[in-house]
């Protein structure tokens, strides 16, 4: 029907939904500002529109709507970490992501299928066996898999025991997920602006203004805004945002590279992951093998790709996979990662009373995104810390109280 | 490959080397309040600028100094910890030693 697709594409009336609002001018006044249109920070807005009745919001970002780490990542979901307070967390997040497609009548292709992190060693199979134990008593469902398990449930992976690192076997999470990334911003990102949140982008902020203690407005490139309250959601640039508002951060920002190879037919159903290899894979609707590895060496404020990078995940992605030894890649990308000392987020109030921070968020950002914006919400709209986040205060490292998270990717620990 | 000019190995590829972070002030090792310490050993000033940092040779065990720009990832200069630290560190000592509640001597 060539005609009626001309029709149709030449109409008014499309395209018929546009996800978001054409922008307006910046008002004069907000009661909540957020820096950072990415994930965390329509997130945030999305649930204080819908849950607090908050709705007179700006996200503003220097960029464009879900640039950065949203954008950046390798979209996996899992629950399966090894400290309780971090398994009660990204459990809360996995119950939401299973609705959220629903909610938007958007759909984020939120495919669970099963996640495997393998272990090499002695030593990380007793760490599997831990983090499977703390899942189960949180009521995650982990078990550990010997190698014969393994191979059953990934027939694909090499088990010979004449490689380097032989696979003895594996920590199994069986919801473990994957999405669409960008569909995840887009719907909290309408979601928002249904109930009133504008969304201004290429919007950078260049100041805040501080008051005895408190914050009484946000200087940006397209004029000054006097707001009641401010969150910041800037993953790499969150020293730099909160340094605006005199608050130091025990963060350094590191990039995180990962690449995707041409696409090939269907072949691999389960996500694999291996902490010691630092190497993650999995295979897209599109049969694209989305891998990743570990952080950059040292810390840079860079989106650049290395071929030090690509020689070293390959390195092990060949040892797990030889039959991929052909393989051409199609794109490669970078995030700038906001690294934690002890691998764990930092959310919640600041010094500042009126300023709130999400931020921390290293290499374990995306799978939280919808429960940092429920949580965030709270916290904004209680003006408490609300008690998930407790363990996640920025005052643990003044109280030495940090949550060690061994069960973050792509890591050394 | 990026490159590293030790001052010790001349230049050598940056694998070879760790980054120690940032070259900062150490708060007075007797007086310190908890306070003081925790940010010294973990708040990081992170700036998008040329920092100053320790930088190790791990395979010859040489610390040095390299001043880079985190955005660019350029290396301005390198040079040997002395030009900065010429005297050998002392820890001052406890007036009264039953003062000391951290027990680090």
């Amino acid at each position: 029907m060539p005609f009626g697709l001309l029709k149709y594409g030449l109409s008014k009336s499309y395209p018929a939904d546009p996800l978001i609002p054409p922008e307006t001018e910046l008002k004069s006044t907000y009661d909540l500002v957020i820096i950072g249109a990415g994930g965390h920070g329509l997130a945030a807005a999305y649930y204080l529109s819908r849950q607090h009745g908050i709705n007179n919001i700006a996200v503003l970002d220097k960029g464009y709507l879900a640039g950065g780490n949203t954008a950046r990542n390798t979209a996996i979901i899992r629950a399966n970490y090894l400290t309780p307070e971090g398994v009660d967390f990204y459990k809360e997040s996995m119950a939401l992501w299973e609705g959220l497609s629903g909610e938007f009548n958007l759909n984020l292709l939120y495919s669970q299928r099963g996640h495997l992190t393998l272990a090499h060693t002695d030593g990380a199979l007793r760490t599997m066996r831990w983090r499977a134990e703390v899942n189960k008593h949180m009521g995650v469902d982990s078990e550990l898999a010997y190698a014969d398990e393994v191979a059953q449930l990934c027939p694909q992976l090499n088990m010979s025991r004449e490689a380097r690192f032989p696979i003895l076997g594996a920590l199994y999470h069986p919801p473990g997920a994957t999405a669409r990334h960008d569909a995840l911003a887009w719907g909290f990102a309408r979601g928002a602006s249904d109930r009133g949140v504008e969304i201004h982008q290429n919007t950078e902020v260049t100041g805040l203004k501080i008051d005895a203690g408190r914050i009484t407005g946000v200087e940006t490139t397209h004029g000054d805004i006097s707001c009641g309250k401010v969150l910041q959601a800037v993953a790499g640039s969150s020293s730099l945002v909160a340094a605006m508002a005199g608050i130091k951060l025990p963060i350094r920002t590191i990039p995180l590279q990962a690449c995707v190879s041409v696409p090939l037919k269907p072949f691999l159903d389960p996500i694999i992951v291996s902490g010691s290899l630092h190497v993650y894979i999995w295979q897209t609707a599109r049969g694209e093998i989305v891998m990743g590895g570990s952080t950059d060496p040292y810390s840079l404020y860079s989106t650049r790709s290395s071929l030090e990078f690509k020689e070293g995940l390959m390195m092990h992605v060949l040892e797990l996979f030889p039959f991929l030894g052909e393989v051409k890649l199609l794109r490669q990308w970078a995030g700038m990662a906001d690294m934690t000392p002890d691998f764990s987020p930092i959310m919640g109030l600041t010094p500042i009373e009126n300023y709130y921070i999400d931020s921390g968020w290293g290499t374990w950002g995306f799978k939280a995104t919808p429960v940092a914006g429920f949580r965030m919400a709270e916290c904004i709209a209680t003006n408490r810390q609300p008690s998930l986040l407790e363990p996640f205060a920025l005052d643990r490292f003044d109280t030495f109280l940090q949550v060690g998270e061994r069960g973050a990717a792509s890591v050394g620990h | 490959m990026k490159l590293m000019p030790c001052p010790l190995n001349g230049l050598r590829n940056i694998s070879e080397f760790v980054c120690g972070g940032e070259v900062t002030e150490m708060p007075p090792a007797v007086t310190a309040s908890d306070s003081d310490w925790a940010a010294y050993v973990f708040m990081e000033n992170n700036a998008a600028d040329v920092v100053r940092e320790w930088w190790l040779h791990v395979t010859s065990g040489y610390w040095f100094i390299a001043e880079r720009h985190t955005a660019s990832d350029e290396i301005l200069r390198t040079y040997p910890a002395s030009e900065l630290f010429p005297k050998r560190f002392d820890f001052e000592p406890l007036d009264d030693p039953t003062e000391d509640q951290g027990g680090s001597d």
